[in-house]
């Protein structure tokens, strides 16, 4: 059966507290870099802090991790790579990126709508020591291509070939889970196979509570959020931009 | 006596300038060079950093992928367009009339594709992965139709160049050159059609490049089939733009030397033929702004006018693009009185150009910088001093090899005797 892995991510659960980034960079061997600005950094999961525009009282927040959505339709970043760097497993649903293919034309970074993509502006590098620490599964990124979440494939792979020592064809479910999504103190990301309807996951995303980032653009990501929040949920699917540049864009149009 | 010879043949180059041809001293040309040389060579080591430390000299950033040097080359690119449309108009169409710029605008075209290849080389992380696009292509993407294009383009204005280069004095005492002049030049019709056929595609690519973006629903556009009408766009901007670009540069050459080179007819005709294009395109341009307005960015649930909220990128950003750049030397361009008059036709090239960089600058820049999810901040972006030098370079070497292509080739030959140095005599 294919598969289509995708995370349902609870926002009210959510605390901001930075373990799944940390996770991530440590599974995926991303390097340190003091140099790096908020902008020129990798950080193939990233949290942001959203608010509501409010002031004082009627002030909210909300922290929403933003990674690769795994879009399945018209997946914009595959299909302007030049020379296919970028492709979609049909058999898992995974975006997959391919540094040792990659230009470094950054035209990827451009299309995606989410921001979830980055370049390695510098030379890899790690504090003394820490180079020791690495993740032996996972390729390092030289400087010059783009990288991304690619839903912890390492660990994937580790799961395939556990199932196949063990004469299966299908992983089990349990061997596959992200970093993000074991080191959530508060396991706020729940990852799953969406096309499985009894997975949790699959459960969870088609709750009335479960959104989708830009999902009118119709790419169909397979990263959904969930909040019992009227305003995060009108955040994310009502007109672009915050609540302050939507009412200048109305006031704008009398 | 020796001694006398070397030095007096190092102090002119009287001999590898045309017969009858009235040129600077060597000594005032080498002047003349001096500081744009200097440019070139800073721009060669801020290229150089690039290349050695990588795109952290720049100051793009992960959500400000494109910068400068993307927004010049499209730029460069479509100002080069008068190469491909000018061959077209004397090739294909026929128009003999224009024959005396031809030259002039294979080396404007040579000199902006090659600089607007150089850059893209810097501009790429793995530059010598390029030659994966051909490799392993990716056929649904705009930049692959693009890279193919572009590099299949720039081949086709070697070859359009080497004759023009053939024809030098000395050069032209080499039999073999002669020859191989002669046979390349028969050639020329052919790559005129070819890179005809070439540009169409890359111009429209270029365009495209941002029109199928539907992540950026302030670039994104609907289209014809595969293609979003920026690729119809860019192709009619830049057929537009490129004799507006023409006639400025011919002007520009008429200033720093002193000397009519170009009969004032032939501006008064590439002035036309840009006006007219540039109403079709700015016609084509509203019509497209109006559907992107009502239609296009609405269904996908963004208001249009949001993106025009964010200072300095108001609404009077696309009144100048559309209005002041556009129908404003459109008219200047074909209106008689206006037409007749040199400054008048050169200050309506300026801004036809003008528009087209404006154009490829909100393309460009505008997209990046306005939010596309809900809770994005409105981007700013500064570029480093090595992205300035790496393009004023780039400028420099433009002007290095048209100064050089002026002095020792043909560049401005009369239409009677066009047809001479194509017989090869």
């Amino acid at each position: 059966m294919k598969a289509r892995y995708g995370m349902v991510i609870d926002l009210d659960r959510c605390t901001g507290c930075g373990s799944c980034m940390m996770a991530c960079a440590a599974e995926n061997n991303v390097p340190s870099l003091p140099q790096a600005s908020a902008r020129t950094g990798l950080t193939p999961m990233l949290v942001r802090r959203v608010s509501n525009g409010g002031e004082g009282t009627a002030r909210r927040e909300v922290f929403i991790p933003i990674m690769c959505m795994h879009c399945e339709h018209d997946t914009p970043c595959v299909k302007v790579c030049p020379q296919q760097a970028v492709e979609v497993d049909k058999a898992t649903g995974i975006v997959m990126q391919m540094p040792q293919r990659c230009l470094g034309c950054r035209y990827c970074m451009t299309a995606c709508p989410y921001h979830a993509r980055y370049f390695n502006w510098w030379d890899p590098s790690w504090p003394t020591g820490m180079e020791k620490s690495l993740n032996p599964g996972v390729a390092v990124r030289m400087r010059g291509v783009v990288e991304k979440c690619n839903l912890c494939h390492a660990r994937l792979h580790s799961a395939q070939a556990k199932a196949a020592a063990a004469g299966r064809r299908e992983i089990d479910s349990a061997d596959y889970v992200p970093a993000c999504v074991e080191s959530c103190p508060t396991a706020a990301i729940r990852f799953g196979n969406l096309a499985d309807q009894n997975d949790p996951a699959a459960q969870e995303a088609r709750s009335p509570e479960a959104f989708r980032l830009l999902a009118r653009i119709g790419t169909e990501p397979k990263v959904y959020y969930k909040s019992k929040e009227a305003w995060v949920r009108a955040l994310a699917e009502s007109n672009s931009g915050p609540p302050s540049v939507i009412e200048r864009a109305e006031a704008h149009n009398g | 006596m020796a001694s006398g010879a070397l030095t007096d043949s190092s102090l002119t180059d009287r001999k590898w300038i045309a017969r009858g041809e009235e040129r600077t001293s060597l000594p005032r040309f080498l002047l003349w060079l001096t500081p744009w040389a200097a440019l070139l060579a800073v721009g060669v080591y801020a290229a150089g950093l690039c290349l050695d430390f990588g795109l952290n000299q720049t100051n793009m950033d992960n959500r400000f992928a494109f910068g400068l040097w993307i927004f010049l080359d499209l730029g460069v690119i479509a100002l080069g367009a008068g190469a491909f449309f000018t061959g077209f108009l004397v090739y294909i169409l026929k128009r003999a009339e224009l024959k005396p710029i031809l030259n002039t605008a294979v080396v404007v075209g040579f000199i902006c594709y090659s600089g607007a290849v150089a850059i893209l080389m810097i501009d790429v992380g793995q530059p010598l992965r390029a030659w994966f696009t051909f490799w392993h292509p990716n056929t649904h993407s705009m930049l692959t139709e693009v890279t193919f294009c572009i590099s299949c383009y720039l081949l086709v204005l070697c070859l359009e160049y080497i004759p023009i280069l053939l024809r030098n004095r000395q050069l032209r005492k080499l039999p073999s050159f002669l020859v191989f002049e002669h046979q390349l030049h028969k050639l020329v019709p052919v790559l005129a059609g070819v890179g005809t056929l070439l540009s169409f595609f890359h111009q429209g690519s270029l365009g495209g490049l941002y029109g199928v973006l539907r992540g950026r629903p302030f670039a994104f556009r609907d289209g014809v089939f595969i293609w979003p009408s920026t690729f119809f766009l860019f192709i009619l901007s830049a057929i537009a733009t490129g004799p507006s670009f023409l006639m400025l540069v011919a002007a520009t050459v008429e200033k720093v030397t002193r000397r009519r080179l170009m009969p004032a007819d032939l501006f008064r005709r590439l002035g036309f033929i840009s006006g007219l294009l540039l109403a079709i395109y700015v016609a084509a341009k509203s019509i497209d702004t109006l559907i992107w307005l009502n239609f296009t960015s609405p269904s996908a649930g963004f208001a249009p006018w949001q993106y025009y909220t964010h200072k300095p990128f108001g609404t009077p950003i696309l009144f100048t693009e559309i209005v002041l750049f556009g129908l404003l030397p459109a008219f200047l361009l074909t209106y008689r009185k206006t037409a007749t008059r040199r400054a008048w036709l050169l200050s309506a090239a300026a801004l036809a150009c003008a528009g087209v960089l404006l154009n490829r600058f909100v393309l460009t820049v505008q997209t990046l910088a306005v939010p596309t999810l809900a809770f994005d901040e409105f981007l700013q972006y500064t570029p480093s001093w090595q992205e300035v030098a790496s393009f004023s370079g780039v400028i420099a070497y433009g002007v290095i090899v048209y100064s050089l292509s002026y002095r020792y080739l043909p560049l401005f030959t009369p239409a009677k005797g066009e047809s001479n140095h194509v017989s090869g005599n």
